[in-house]
Protein backbone atom coordinates (compact mmCIF):
# COMPACT_ATOMS: atom_id res chain seq x y z
CA UNK A 1 0.00 0.00 0.00
CA UNK A 2 1.57 2.93 -1.18
CA UNK A 3 0.95 5.67 0.98
CA UNK A 4 1.71 9.64 1.41
CA UNK A 5 4.99 8.81 3.54
CA UNK A 6 6.15 6.72 0.71
CA UNK A 7 6.00 9.97 -1.65
CA UNK A 8 7.60 11.88 0.70
CA UNK A 9 10.75 9.92 1.24
CA UNK A 10 10.91 9.97 -2.96
CA UNK A 11 10.80 13.87 -2.64
CA UNK A 12 13.17 13.79 0.17
CA UNK A 13 15.65 11.95 -1.60
CA UNK A 14 15.39 13.75 -4.45
CA UNK A 15 15.91 16.89 -2.89
CA UNK A 16 19.12 15.69 -1.31
CA UNK A 17 20.78 15.09 -4.09
CA UNK A 18 19.91 18.19 -5.29
CA UNK A 19 21.85 19.98 -2.67
CA UNK A 20 24.37 17.64 -2.39
CA UNK A 21 25.25 18.54 -6.58
CA UNK A 22 25.19 21.81 -4.97
CA UNK A 23 28.02 21.24 -2.94
CA UNK A 24 30.27 19.29 -4.60
CA UNK A 25 30.15 20.61 -8.21
CA UNK A 26 31.44 23.67 -7.00
CA UNK A 27 32.93 24.60 -9.95
CA UNK A 28 30.44 23.77 -12.85
CA UNK A 29 27.57 26.07 -13.20
CA UNK A 30 25.52 24.47 -15.28
CA UNK A 31 25.39 21.12 -12.86
CA UNK A 32 24.74 23.37 -10.23
CA UNK A 33 21.64 24.97 -11.80
CA UNK A 34 20.42 21.62 -12.68
CA UNK A 35 20.58 20.49 -9.36
CA UNK A 36 18.17 23.59 -8.63
CA UNK A 37 15.97 21.88 -10.81
CA UNK A 38 15.47 18.66 -9.01
CA UNK A 39 15.24 20.39 -5.57
CA UNK A 40 12.12 22.51 -7.90
CA UNK A 41 11.13 18.97 -8.99
CA UNK A 42 11.42 17.46 -5.58
CA UNK A 43 8.84 20.12 -4.17
CA UNK A 44 6.83 19.60 -7.09
CA UNK A 45 6.47 15.95 -5.54
CA UNK A 46 6.20 16.64 -2.59
CA UNK A 47 2.93 19.38 -3.73
CA UNK A 48 1.25 16.94 -5.59
CA UNK A 49 1.62 14.04 -2.99
CA UNK A 50 0.03 16.51 -0.44
CA UNK A 51 -2.86 17.65 -3.13
CA UNK A 52 -3.79 14.22 -3.94
CA UNK A 53 -3.80 12.55 -0.32
CA UNK A 54 -5.90 15.60 1.02
CA UNK A 55 -8.12 16.10 -1.90
CA UNK A 56 -7.41 19.65 -2.52
CA UNK A 57 -6.54 20.54 -6.17
CA UNK A 58 -4.73 23.75 -4.62
CA UNK A 59 -1.46 21.81 -4.18
CA UNK A 60 -1.31 20.80 -7.98
CA UNK A 61 -2.09 24.60 -8.34
CA UNK A 62 0.89 25.71 -6.94
CA UNK A 63 2.99 23.83 -8.19
CA UNK A 64 2.04 25.08 -11.45
CA UNK A 65 3.08 28.50 -10.21
CA UNK A 66 6.42 26.04 -8.80
CA UNK A 67 6.84 25.04 -12.48
CA UNK A 68 6.74 28.74 -14.20
CA UNK A 69 9.35 30.10 -11.94
CA UNK A 70 11.49 27.58 -12.51
CA UNK A 71 11.14 28.00 -16.13
CA UNK A 72 11.82 31.52 -15.86
CA UNK A 73 14.91 30.75 -13.40
CA UNK A 74 16.40 28.27 -16.19
CA UNK A 75 16.28 30.80 -18.55
CA UNK A 76 17.53 33.64 -16.34
CA UNK A 77 20.45 31.32 -14.87
CA UNK A 78 21.42 30.44 -18.29
CA UNK A 79 21.97 33.99 -20.03
CA UNK A 80 23.47 35.07 -17.00
CA UNK A 81 25.80 32.11 -17.50
CA UNK A 82 25.97 33.14 -21.64
CA UNK A 83 27.17 36.82 -21.02
CA UNK A 84 29.80 35.09 -18.01
CA UNK A 85 31.07 33.05 -20.42
CA UNK A 86 31.35 35.46 -23.29
CA UNK A 87 33.19 37.64 -21.22
CA UNK A 88 35.81 35.77 -18.74
CA UNK A 89 35.97 32.53 -21.38
CA UNK A 90 35.04 29.62 -18.88
CA UNK A 91 32.63 28.92 -16.11
CA UNK A 92 34.31 28.20 -13.25
CA UNK A 93 32.16 29.62 -10.50
CA UNK A 94 35.17 29.84 -7.91
CA UNK A 95 36.24 33.33 -9.95
CA UNK A 96 32.96 34.85 -9.92
CA UNK A 97 33.88 36.97 -6.73
CA UNK A 98 36.27 39.34 -9.06
CA UNK A 99 34.47 42.26 -8.29
CA UNK A 100 35.22 41.95 -4.20
CA UNK A 101 38.46 43.63 -5.33
CA UNK B 1 -3.09 -1.87 -6.33
CA UNK B 2 0.01 -4.50 -6.59
CA UNK B 3 0.69 -2.94 -9.90
CA UNK B 4 0.51 0.33 -9.07
CA UNK B 5 2.94 -0.31 -5.84
CA UNK B 6 4.88 -1.75 -8.68
CA UNK B 7 4.67 1.13 -10.52
CA UNK B 8 5.96 3.57 -8.01
CA UNK B 9 8.88 1.88 -6.85
CA UNK B 10 10.11 1.25 -10.50
CA UNK B 11 9.41 4.82 -11.32
CA UNK B 12 11.09 6.36 -8.12
CA UNK B 13 14.01 3.84 -8.49
CA UNK B 14 14.57 5.23 -12.04
CA UNK B 15 14.13 8.95 -10.68
CA UNK B 16 16.42 8.31 -7.63
CA UNK B 17 19.15 6.80 -10.15
CA UNK B 18 18.53 9.22 -12.79
CA UNK B 19 19.33 12.39 -10.14
CA UNK B 20 22.08 10.91 -8.87
CA UNK B 21 23.40 10.19 -12.52
CA UNK B 22 22.40 14.25 -13.10
CA UNK B 23 25.15 15.25 -10.54
CA UNK B 24 27.57 12.13 -10.68
CA UNK B 25 28.26 11.97 -14.90
CA UNK B 26 31.51 13.31 -16.10
CA UNK B 27 29.56 14.95 -19.41
CA UNK B 28 27.33 17.70 -18.97
CA UNK B 29 25.38 16.63 -21.62
CA UNK B 30 24.50 13.48 -20.19
CA UNK B 31 23.74 15.31 -17.09
CA UNK B 32 20.66 16.62 -19.25
CA UNK B 33 20.13 13.77 -20.92
CA UNK B 34 19.42 12.03 -16.97
CA UNK B 35 17.69 15.08 -16.03
CA UNK B 36 15.49 14.72 -18.59
CA UNK B 37 14.98 11.01 -17.58
CA UNK B 38 14.37 11.70 -13.82
CA UNK B 39 11.82 14.45 -15.40
CA UNK B 40 9.51 11.70 -16.97
CA UNK B 41 10.04 9.32 -13.84
CA UNK B 42 8.33 12.17 -12.11
CA UNK B 43 5.65 13.08 -14.82
CA UNK B 44 4.97 8.71 -14.04
CA UNK B 45 4.08 9.97 -10.75
CA UNK B 46 2.09 12.39 -10.94
CA UNK B 47 0.01 10.48 -13.17
CA UNK B 48 0.08 8.00 -10.07
CA UNK B 49 -0.81 10.49 -7.93
CA UNK B 50 -3.88 11.36 -10.79
CA UNK B 51 -2.88 14.62 -11.44
CA UNK B 52 -2.56 13.97 -15.23
CA UNK B 53 -2.68 17.32 -16.47
CA UNK B 54 0.26 18.46 -14.51
CA UNK B 55 2.25 15.22 -15.71
CA UNK B 56 2.11 16.43 -19.02
CA UNK B 57 2.74 20.12 -18.67
CA UNK B 58 5.61 18.94 -16.83
CA UNK B 59 6.70 16.79 -20.09
CA UNK B 60 5.91 20.18 -22.36
CA UNK B 61 7.31 22.40 -20.13
CA UNK B 62 10.84 21.07 -19.19
CA UNK B 63 11.58 18.29 -21.40
CA UNK B 64 10.26 20.28 -24.02
CA UNK B 65 11.84 23.63 -23.11
CA UNK B 66 14.05 23.84 -20.39
CA UNK B 67 15.69 20.63 -20.97
CA UNK B 68 16.14 21.73 -25.03
CA UNK B 69 17.90 25.37 -23.48
CA UNK B 70 20.11 23.52 -21.15
CA UNK B 71 21.34 21.34 -24.05
CA UNK B 72 21.76 24.17 -26.30
CA UNK B 73 23.93 26.22 -23.99
CA UNK B 74 25.82 22.76 -22.86
CA UNK B 75 26.65 22.76 -26.64
CA UNK B 76 27.56 26.04 -27.38
CA UNK B 77 29.56 27.21 -24.67
CA UNK B 78 33.40 25.63 -25.68
CA UNK B 79 34.09 24.74 -21.86
CA UNK B 80 36.48 21.91 -21.01
CA UNK B 81 34.64 19.98 -19.00
CA UNK B 82 37.04 17.75 -17.60
CA UNK B 83 39.21 20.80 -16.13
CA UNK B 84 35.96 21.74 -14.15
CA UNK B 85 35.38 18.05 -12.78
CA UNK B 86 38.46 17.81 -10.77
CA UNK B 87 38.34 18.80 -7.05
CA UNK B 88 34.79 16.93 -6.94
CA UNK B 89 36.03 14.70 -4.16
CA UNK B 90 37.61 17.62 -1.85
CA UNK B 91 34.46 18.62 -0.47
CA UNK B 92 32.84 15.02 -0.24
CA UNK B 93 33.30 14.48 3.67
CA UNK B 94 31.11 17.73 4.43
CA UNK B 95 28.64 17.03 1.70
CA UNK B 96 28.26 13.61 2.00
CA UNK B 97 27.47 14.60 5.90
CA UNK B 98 25.43 17.75 5.40
CA UNK B 99 23.53 15.21 2.97
CA UNK B 100 22.97 12.39 5.44
CA UNK B 101 21.78 14.42 8.00
CA UNK B 102 19.25 16.39 5.90
CA UNK B 103 17.89 13.20 4.33
CA UNK B 104 17.56 11.61 7.70
CA UNK B 105 15.71 14.40 9.08
CA UNK B 106 13.38 15.08 5.92
CA UNK B 107 13.11 11.31 5.77
CA UNK B 108 12.01 11.36 9.61
CA UNK B 109 9.51 14.34 9.36
CA UNK B 110 7.81 13.08 6.42
CA UNK B 111 7.07 9.47 7.81
CA UNK B 112 6.43 10.18 11.44
CA UNK B 113 5.32 13.60 12.24
CA UNK B 114 2.93 13.70 8.97
CA UNK B 115 1.80 10.63 7.47
CA UNK B 116 -0.25 9.05 10.54
CA UNK B 117 -2.96 11.54 10.22
CA UNK B 118 -3.94 10.78 6.87
CA UNK B 119 -3.62 7.53 6.22
CA UNK B 120 -6.36 7.25 4.31
CA UNK B 121 -5.28 8.67 0.74
CA UNK B 122 -8.55 10.10 -1.51
CA UNK B 123 -8.61 8.32 -5.02
CA UNK B 124 -8.86 11.99 -6.43
CA UNK B 125 -8.34 15.58 -5.65
CA UNK B 126 -10.98 16.22 -8.14
CA UNK B 127 -14.40 15.91 -7.61
CA UNK B 128 -15.80 12.74 -9.12
CA UNK B 129 -17.52 13.94 -12.06
CA UNK B 130 -14.62 15.73 -13.50
CA UNK B 131 -11.83 15.30 -14.76
CA UNK B 132 -8.50 16.24 -13.45
CA UNK B 133 -7.60 18.55 -15.91
CA UNK B 134 -11.39 20.39 -15.81
CA UNK B 135 -10.99 20.50 -12.14
CA UNK B 136 -8.24 22.00 -12.18
CA UNK B 137 -9.39 24.89 -14.97
CA UNK B 138 -11.98 25.79 -13.19
CA UNK B 139 -9.97 26.25 -9.94
CA UNK B 140 -7.25 27.82 -11.96
CA UNK B 141 -9.27 30.25 -13.94
CA UNK B 142 -11.49 31.39 -11.08
CA UNK B 143 -9.85 31.66 -7.85
CA UNK B 144 -6.17 31.57 -8.88
CA UNK B 145 -6.92 34.11 -12.15
CA UNK B 146 -4.70 36.91 -10.68
CA UNK B 147 -1.69 34.27 -9.51
CA UNK B 148 -2.27 32.74 -13.14
CA UNK B 149 -1.56 36.84 -14.44
CA UNK B 150 1.23 36.98 -12.32
CA UNK B 151 2.95 33.93 -13.67
CA UNK B 152 2.53 35.28 -17.25
CA UNK B 153 4.21 37.86 -16.31
CA UNK B 154 7.10 36.25 -14.52
CA UNK B 155 7.77 34.75 -17.77
CA UNK B 156 7.32 38.02 -19.98
CA UNK B 157 9.92 39.69 -17.28
CA UNK B 158 11.84 36.68 -17.61
CA UNK B 159 12.09 36.12 -21.83
CA UNK B 160 13.22 40.06 -21.80
CA UNK B 161 15.56 39.31 -18.83
CA UNK B 162 17.30 36.96 -21.15
CA UNK B 163 16.59 39.02 -24.36
CA UNK B 164 18.51 42.48 -22.69
CA UNK B 165 21.04 40.04 -21.01
CA UNK B 166 22.19 38.05 -24.35
CA UNK B 167 21.81 40.75 -26.81
CA UNK B 168 24.74 41.72 -28.31
CA UNK B 169 25.37 45.17 -30.49
CA UNK B 170 28.31 44.90 -32.55
CA UNK B 171 29.65 48.35 -32.96
CA UNK B 172 30.65 47.80 -37.14
CA UNK B 173 28.13 45.57 -37.77
CA UNK B 174 26.72 47.37 -40.83
CA UNK B 175 22.58 47.62 -40.05
CA UNK B 176 19.76 48.54 -42.23
CA UNK B 177 18.63 52.24 -41.21
CA UNK B 178 14.96 52.71 -42.25
CA UNK B 179 14.60 56.11 -41.24
CA UNK B 180 17.47 57.43 -43.42
CA UNK B 181 15.87 55.20 -46.47
CA UNK B 182 12.84 56.51 -46.30
CA UNK B 183 14.45 60.06 -46.07
CA UNK B 184 16.00 59.62 -49.24
CA UNK B 185 14.36 61.32 -52.31
CA UNK B 186 15.26 61.05 -56.41
CA UNK B 187 17.19 64.23 -56.04
CA UNK B 188 19.30 62.66 -53.09
CA UNK B 189 19.49 59.57 -54.81
CA UNK B 190 20.05 60.43 -58.82
CA UNK B 191 22.75 62.51 -60.72
CA UNK B 192 22.96 63.06 -64.33
CA UNK B 193 26.02 62.84 -65.75
CA UNK B 194 26.85 63.99 -69.33
CA UNK B 195 28.85 61.93 -70.93
CA UNK B 196 30.09 62.87 -74.72
CA UNK B 197 29.69 60.87 -77.00
CA UNK B 198 33.53 58.32 -77.80
CA UNK B 199 34.73 58.89 -74.41
CA UNK B 200 32.24 57.09 -71.74
CA UNK B 201 33.77 53.96 -70.17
Amino acid sequence: MIGLAHYLAVAAIVFTIGVLGIFLNRRNVIIILMSIELILLSVNINFVAFSAYLGNLIGQIFALFVLTVAAAEAAIGLAILVVYFRNRGSIAVENVNLMKG
Amino acid sequence: MLLTAIAFYAFSAVLIGAALMVIASRNPVHSVLFLILAFFSAAALFILLGAEFLALILLIVYVGAVAVLFLFVVMMLDVDFAELKHGVLQYLPLGGLVGVILATELVLVGTWALAPASHSPLPHAAPANLTNTEAFGRVLYTDYIYYFETAGLILLVAMIGAIVLTLRHKPDARRQKIARQNARDPALAIRLVDVPPGQGG
